[in-house]
């Protein structure tokens, strides 16, 4: 990992925010059936998540693929740690895995 | 922009000897795979772990010339 600014931006948004979700679109309009997959799995999950477009930033959309050393989006990360792309956070929603990360993390749910 | 299944077998093969690999072709297009690993090479790793094993086999071409590959990992005994 190099300390390029994308780096520490990435680093400043995973410090910042619980959830991240680094998506193609938003969460109200994601781009990509595989971010909707995510969202609908974090809507499900009633966790507050910030989600980021890497769409409109070529620069971010690079970045974050080293960062994690993960080829694709969506990347979820909670509380710092990457936890999956679409695959891996579909089939811990299915298991019931994803819930249980949500509530030993003591991430924020929506009221 | 698209690859053979038989392409994507044989590099995911290369670099894990001991996979057994599943390749569907979800829509027929050459474009949308779907692939199975089951290797006991993939004992004691997280499933993180184990799919970035499979992406770094396909050599940077995840992402790029395979647009999708759903992908599931696990040991064979999982």
């Amino acid at each position: 990992m190099n300390d390029s600014p994308t780096n520490a931006r990435i680093q400043r948004e995973l410090d910042d925010n619980p959830v991240v979700l680094f998506m193609k679109g938003t969460p109200m309009f994601p781009q990509c059936g595989f971010s909707a997959a995510v969202v609908q799995a974090l809507t499900l999950s009633k966790v507050k998540f910030k989600g980021i477009d890497i769409l409109t930033d070529p620069e971010l959309r690079e970045g974050v693929k080293e960062f994690a050393s993960w080829p694709t989006i969506p990347q979820l990360y909670v509380k710092g740690e990457f936890i999956g792309g679409c695959d891996i956070i579909r089939e811990m929603y299915e298991t019931g895995e994803l819930q249980k990360l949500f509530e030993e993390k003591a991430v924020e749910t929506v009221a | 922009m698209a690859m053979d299944a038989s392409e994507i077998q044989r590099l995911i093969q290369e670099a894990i000897p001991d996979a057994k690999v599943t390749i569907e072709d979800l829509r027929g297009d050459g474009d949308h795979y779907a692939a199975f690993v089951v290797a006991q090479s993939f004992a004691g790793k997280s499933r993180v772990q184990q799919h970035q094993i499979v992406y770094k086999a396909l050599q940077g071409r995840m992402g790029n010339e395979l647009h999708a590959l759903a992908l599931q990992t696990s040991t064979p005994d999982a």
